[in-house]
């Protein structure tokens, strides 16, 4: 059902003030289930505790539908609105000419602060269109005759799509054999580059058409664009486009840090890296002879074990670049092999800044740039430990 | 030449039962009167025009009848009561002419013959119903009546005519992914609708429910290919019989014309025949709905000449093949 609308301006307070019931439930005191009966018969008075249930046993068919809304309806909650809109700045002490939705929701946010964790539970005010759900409006005029030629079909925006998109492709096709008779047809296979974009999926192309769909429908449309993405020369790529969605390359999102120099003239690169509770910043100078000093002690001797040193040398084994660096940190917190993978991390974001963009990538993929997101897990009450269960008695 | 089976009588016939022998019916009656007028070959009864039958139940009413399945009252055009002798005139001036719409020039037997009208499947195939609609086998393909296929296809057109003369609502149904795009494109240009994807069960017998509830059904439903795609008989043409709603189909050698209400026997798997075929119905009904057009302007402007000067109007017209 709807999220809780304030719409109506004058009775806003109307849904939220419980002052009837709360009196009401009062005199009738806490078991509001149970209603005393007064029954007189034969002289005395008999008090007798009947439990009504305000829910019905019988199961509200009409309301399991979809509740569809009409046309006058939608238009009146609209109209609600707009006066609603308009006491609201009023109560503001803003201009009603200018009330955007921001000023609303700053406005209902500060008249009826919510504790509530869902957001989408806290009282809203906005344009009915945003609140109910789009539905179709008649499909036929006055004289019943439908207005889409795909009516009959029962799925008409979805076939019609259909037709469009082959209708299309039929037409790609002709044109490239009368370019091939013509002897002019030129094999352009360019593939466009299609990493930074996705397909729709079933549910935006339900939002999209406003119609229900199944998998295999979903599936055919996917594979007439695919084929039209095949064949095509540039000219339907609008087409095709509508129905594919940007999403975010992860490779891009990679900062590397700038470079600073120091007094001799020398490069160096700074960045901080964690691991479970170690903290850890490294920098990282351009030349050298693969020196790394740990909290001013040589790192042979700061991490007496091969393991630690060994994720330390990753990021330059990697990259081939063993002997090539000189690094200096300073490391705090954790244990041994957490201060070691603070370090390596740090180092691999150091290091990000003189290489290019190609390795950054390489790296990426191989792991050396994600902070490890594992830390301790709680202890449980019941529980001996994290996942350790109490020992297990038959009796 | 012997064709392989050419039934004299028509008790043997397909559709029996909606064909009355020649014997029983006295000649002064409409269909006698329609079957003169097309001057078919012996072999050959004409189904009663439904124009005719139409005419008798409810003269000069645009609405359809009983095609919607609304409880309530069907949403029809609200005419103004002024208009209604107009109405009158303009809807029975086609049914005094046996062909008001000519779509005898059309097409010819030629013109069938080199679209491959003629072709069907092999003998193997063939369903036992149209035996009477093939002219005979060679190398064991079926033949086809050209003969038979252009009566019954003027039969088909005349009756599409009237039906959009009428503003009815056509239907083209289609389940052959090869014609898919043509049919559907067909039924765009000329204004009416198609269904050639999946057919839903009840869409016709459970309107209200899918569609909507006040929709109107199709008052014709034109088959361009009376099977499905595993060869068995499209859903819609019980369907349209269960609804009472008239079908016009292009049957096969391997198609079941039974419920079909004007069957036109011919080839449904050739691109020429089905183009032809597709052509056939968008001019016929782009022609019809053009005379209407005609009609109501004529009409309007003679009603608009004033009131005592209509008495000389389109009553007096005379009426062709009596």
């Amino acid at each position: 059902m709807a999220a809780p609308c304030v719409s109506c301006g004058a009775a806003v307070f109307y849904r939220i003030f419980l002052g009837g019931r709360v009196s009401l439930a009062r005199r009738q005191g806490v078991w509001k289930a149970a209603a005393a009966e007064l029954q007189i018969g034969a002289g005395s008075q008999i008090l007798r505790l009947r439990h009504t249930t305000g829910v019905t046993t019988k199961k509200n068919v009409a309301a399991l539908r979809r509740e569809t809304y009409t046309v006058e309806f939608i238009k009146k909650q609209i109209e609600e609105f707009n006066i609603g809109k308009r006491h609201l700045a009023n109560m503001m002490g803003e201009d009603p000419e200018t009330f955007t939705q921001e000023d609303i929701d700053r406005a209902i946010a500060y008249l009826f602060p919510s504790g509530l964790f869902e957001k989408q539970a806290r009282p809203i005010m906005k344009h009915p269109e945003q609140i109910f759900p789009k539905q179709r409006a008649i499909q036929w005029g006055e004289d019943g005759r439908p207005f889409h030629f795909l009516f009959y079909t029962g799925k008409q925006s979805y076939y019609s799509l259909m037709h469009e998109a082959y209708g299309k492709l039929l037409d790609i096709e002709k044109r490239q054999n009368q370019l091939q008779a013509k002897g002019l047809f030129s094999e352009n296979t360019k593939t466009k580059d299609l990493i930074g974009s996705r397909w729709l999926i079933k549910e935006e192309l339900e939002e999209m058409l406003v119609e229900k769909l199944s998998d295999q429908d979903y599936a055919q449309f996917i594979r007439l664009l695919e084929r039209l993405l095949t064949v095509q020369c540039g000219a339907e790529e609008e087409f095709v486009q509508q129905f594919r969605r940007s999403v975010t390359v992860q490779s891009k999102k990679q900062l590397i840090e700038p470079l600073q120099y120091d007094e001799q003239g020398m490069a160096f690169s700074t960045s901080e890296g964690r691991r479970k509770s170690a903290k850890a910043e490294a920098i990282v100078y351009e030349h050298g002879s693969g020196r790394i000093k740990v909290n001013g002690t040589d790192y042979l001797l700061y991490f007496p074990v091969t393991q630690d040193r060994e994720q330390l040398m990753f990021p330059f084994h990697f990259l081939d670049r063993l002997g090539k660096h000189d690094v200096t940190c300073t490391v705090s917190g954790g244990g041994r092999s957490s201060q070691a993978g603070a370090i390596r991390l740090a180092m691999a974001k150091a290091l990000c800044s003189f290489v290019t963009e190609e390795e950054v990538e390489w790296m990426r993929q191989a792991g050396l740039l994600t902070t490890d997101p594992r830390v301790k897990e709680r202890k449980k009450p019941g529980q001996e430990g994290a996942r350790r269960k109490f020992t297990w008695k038959k009796r | 030449m012997s064709p392989t089976s050419r039934p004299q009588g028509e008790s043997a016939g397909p559709g029996a039962a909606s064909r009355c022998p020649a014997t029983a019916r006295p000649a002064g009656t409409a269909a006698g009167r329609a079957r003169h007028q097309l001057a078919l070959s012996p072999g050959v009864w004409p189904r009663p025009l439904r124009p005719h039958v139409l005419q008798s139940a409810t003269p000069g009413r645009a609405r359809p009848r009983g095609r919607t399945l609304a409880s309530a009252a069907t949403p029809a055009v609200r005419e103004p009561k002024g208009d209604n002798d107009l109405d009158d005139r303009i809807l029975s001036e086609p049914l005094k002419h046996s062909d008001f719409f000519n779509v005898k020039e059309l097409f010819s037997v030629r013109s069938l013959f080199d679209a491959r009208v003629h072709l069907g499947h092999k003998a193997g195939c063939r369903h036992r119903f149209m035996e009477p609609y093939i002219f005979g086998s060679r190398l064991d393909q079926d033949i086809i009546d050209l003969e038979q296929t252009a009566a019954h296809l003027q039969l088909a057109l005349n009756f599409t005519a009237h039906v959009a003369y009428r503003k009815g609502i056509i239907l083209f149904v289609g389940r052959n992914r090869q014609f898919s795009h043509l049919i559907e494109t067909t039924a765009r240009d000329c204004g009416e609708y198609a269904h050639t994807r999946y057919f839903k069960g009840g869409l016709l017998t459970n309107a209200p429910l899918l569609l909507g509830p006040k929709v109107r059904l199709p008052d014709l439903i034109i088959f361009l290919h009376t099977l499905n795609n595993v060869f068995e008989p499209h859903v819609a043409v019980r369907d349209a019989a269960k609804m009472h709603i008239p079908t016009v189909g292009i049957v096969d050698t391997n198609c079941n014309p039974c419920l079909i209400t004007y069957p036109v026997p011919g080839n449904d798997d050739s691109p020429p025949a089905v183009h032809l075929f597709c052509r056939l119905f968008q001019t016929t009904i782009n022609r019809a709905k053009q005379k209407r057009r005609q009609m109501e302007a004529l009409y309007r402007l003679q009603g608009q000449e004033g009131p005592g000067a209509h008495g000389q109007g389109p009553a007096a017209l005379p009426s062709l093949g009596a």
